[in-house]
């Protein structure tokens, strides 16, 4: 077996300390790594040999937990995802875009919480029957309708890529919008009038421009962009059956 | 929070920007070769006269020369916040009554040849 | 320890230089500009139509100008650029499914680009380019 390259990295980190600092700044840290290590392990080494003080959060290592996501050289990316090789010279390493932090690399993500949760991402049955009386059966076409969306793990990268989220903070959010949109095409789900008041507002789908940060940074591959230009689509269409056609409404 | 609008604005946009995308990019082309003195002879004016005087000419060119300039407008109108502009209603109003007064105008003219 | 999260603001006028898809962002979205401006030549042109065979003339002479072709231009590239934006967008917006599997998005976008290139053609051929 060949030996595993090694290298020296140099790392700038952005650091705050609530009960101490006013502002943000730049840390610089050189460790040594191995060339296939990913940046999540170049922090691990800072942490363990250089700097115990230093905060990030991170739990699988393996691009599913969705907790250690972080701006890399000024893009949104899962740190145990973006591999070493892949960059040259300073690494410039800073908590996610767009959301508050709360302690060096380690950001606050109620907003993103309080939103999902108003979207109700979850099946609303069409019609509430008894377990006796089986399970909700589904088709593998059905399945496939919303599968690409379920594959969501709430990592926060499409806020952080997202400059209109960035610009009015009261949007609802690439993430959220999509799993709305997910539950939406749940062949089980009757949920969707309940959902399109706050998906067919301002603060919903209306504020979206259609950048396509989203879907380009999105490491799960979801497409969050594709997924609320359809909502677009059927909210206008809702809107015309809802003003123009006689007894549309109800 | 009231469901949006929007679509108001919207859907002719969005249909607008279909036309701009299939029309626009040839009706551009034709007139910068007249520019280039390669006049081609479908604008000459015998041709162009009967083509917007027949009742099919006129309905295409209201539907490309309205929808093209909502929808640039409505875009124009997306740009000027992300400049960092931020008198949305003022920016608004201005850009769509720009485009509706210019889609009048095209109506009376087709309406007079 | 209590929490006391620092905010950060979003720079509304210069965020677009933070990351290059944010720049292509903005270019598609500036091409609007150069669009909307064409449209109104093409109202003028209407105008010019309506007054009979010698504004016509006068209108098809004053495109000539060094700044008229220079304008033109500039809207071929913008329009194009659009139309490219467009197309690509569409298999987004638009997924078809067939069964289970959805039809690759290439396929959507390339049928809008065969529809573009012969109604681009059928209309140069209408207009007598050839």
């Amino acid at each position: 077996m060949t030996p595993l390259k090694e290298r020296l990295v140099q790392l700038e980190v952005l650091r705050y300390n609530p009960d101490t600092d006013t502002e943000a700044h730049f840390q610089r840290y050189e460790v040594m790594c191995q060339e296939e290590w990913v940046v999540l392990d170049a922090l691990n080494k800072v942490k363990a040999d250089i700097d115990p003080t230093l905060n990030y959060r991170w739990s699988c290592h393996m691009a599913v937990c969705g907790s250690c996501g972080m701006m890399i050289n000024g893009e949104p990316k899962l740190s145990c995802h973006a591999f070493l090789r892949s960059y040259e010279g300073v690494i410039r390493v800073e908590p996610l875009a767009h959301f508050p932090i709360e302690r060096d690399l380690v950001t606050a993500p109620d907003d993103f919480m309080e939103k999902l949760k108003r979207v109700k991402p979850y099946v609303i049955p069409k019609e509430k029957k008894p377990i006796s009386e089986g399970e909700y059966k589904q088709t593998p076409a059905q399945l496939m309708k919303f599968r690409q969306y379920s594959m969501c793990i709430n990592c926060m990268l499409c806020y952080a890529a997202c400059p209109e989220y960035g610009l009015e903070p009261e949007f609802i959010g690439p993430a959220a919008l999509t799993m709305a949109h997910r539950y939406n095409l749940d062949s089980r789900d009757g949920g969707r009038k309940e959902r399109q008041e706050v998906v067919a507002t301002h603060e919903g789908v209306w504020t979206c421009t259609f950048v396509g940060a989203c879907s380009e940074v999105c490491p799960a591959h979801v497409d969050p962009a594709g997924a609320l230009q359809q909502l677009k689509i059927t909210s206008s269409i809702d809107w015309i059956v809802e003003h123009l056609i006689p007894g549309g409404k109800s | 929070m009231a469901k949006s609008h929007k679509p108001v604005v919207w859907f002719p946009f969005a249909a607008g920007g279909t036309v701009i995308a299939f029309f626009i990019p040839v009706i551009v082309l034709l007139t910068l070769m007249t520019a280039l003195g390669h006049v081609p002879a479908g604008l000459g004016y015998e041709r162009m006269h009967a083509f917007a005087a027949s009742g099919l000419g006129k309905l295409i060119i209201f539907g490309v020369v309205a929808l093209s300039l909502w929808s640039s407008a409505h875009r124009l109108r997306c740009t000027c916040f992300d400049f960092g502009l931020r008198a949305d209603t003022l920016v608004a109003t201005v850009l769509y009554v720009a485009a509706i007064v210019g889609s009048l105008a095209s109506a009376i003219f087709l309406l007079r040849i | 320890m209590s929490r006391r999260p620092l905010v950060r603001e979003c720079p509304p006028t210069t965020w677009y230089f933070r990351q290059p898809r944010y720049l292509r962002y903005m270019s598609r979205e500036i091409t609007s500009i150069f669009v909307g401006a064409y449209c109104v030549l093409l109202v003028v042109g209407l105008q010019r139509l309506a007054a009979g065979p010698a504004a016509w003339e006068g209108f098809l002479q004053a495109l000539r100008t060094p700044a008229s072709i220079m304008f033109q231009f500039l809207a071929l590239v913008a329009a194009v650029y659009h139309a490219a934006t467009w197309f690509n967008a569409t298999q987004k917006a638009m997924p078809v499914q067939i069964g289970e599997d959805f039809v690759p998005g290439s396929v959507i976008s390339g049928a809008h680009y065969v529809a573009w290139a012969v109604l681009s053609l059928a209309i140069l051929y209408l207009a007598g380019v050839f």
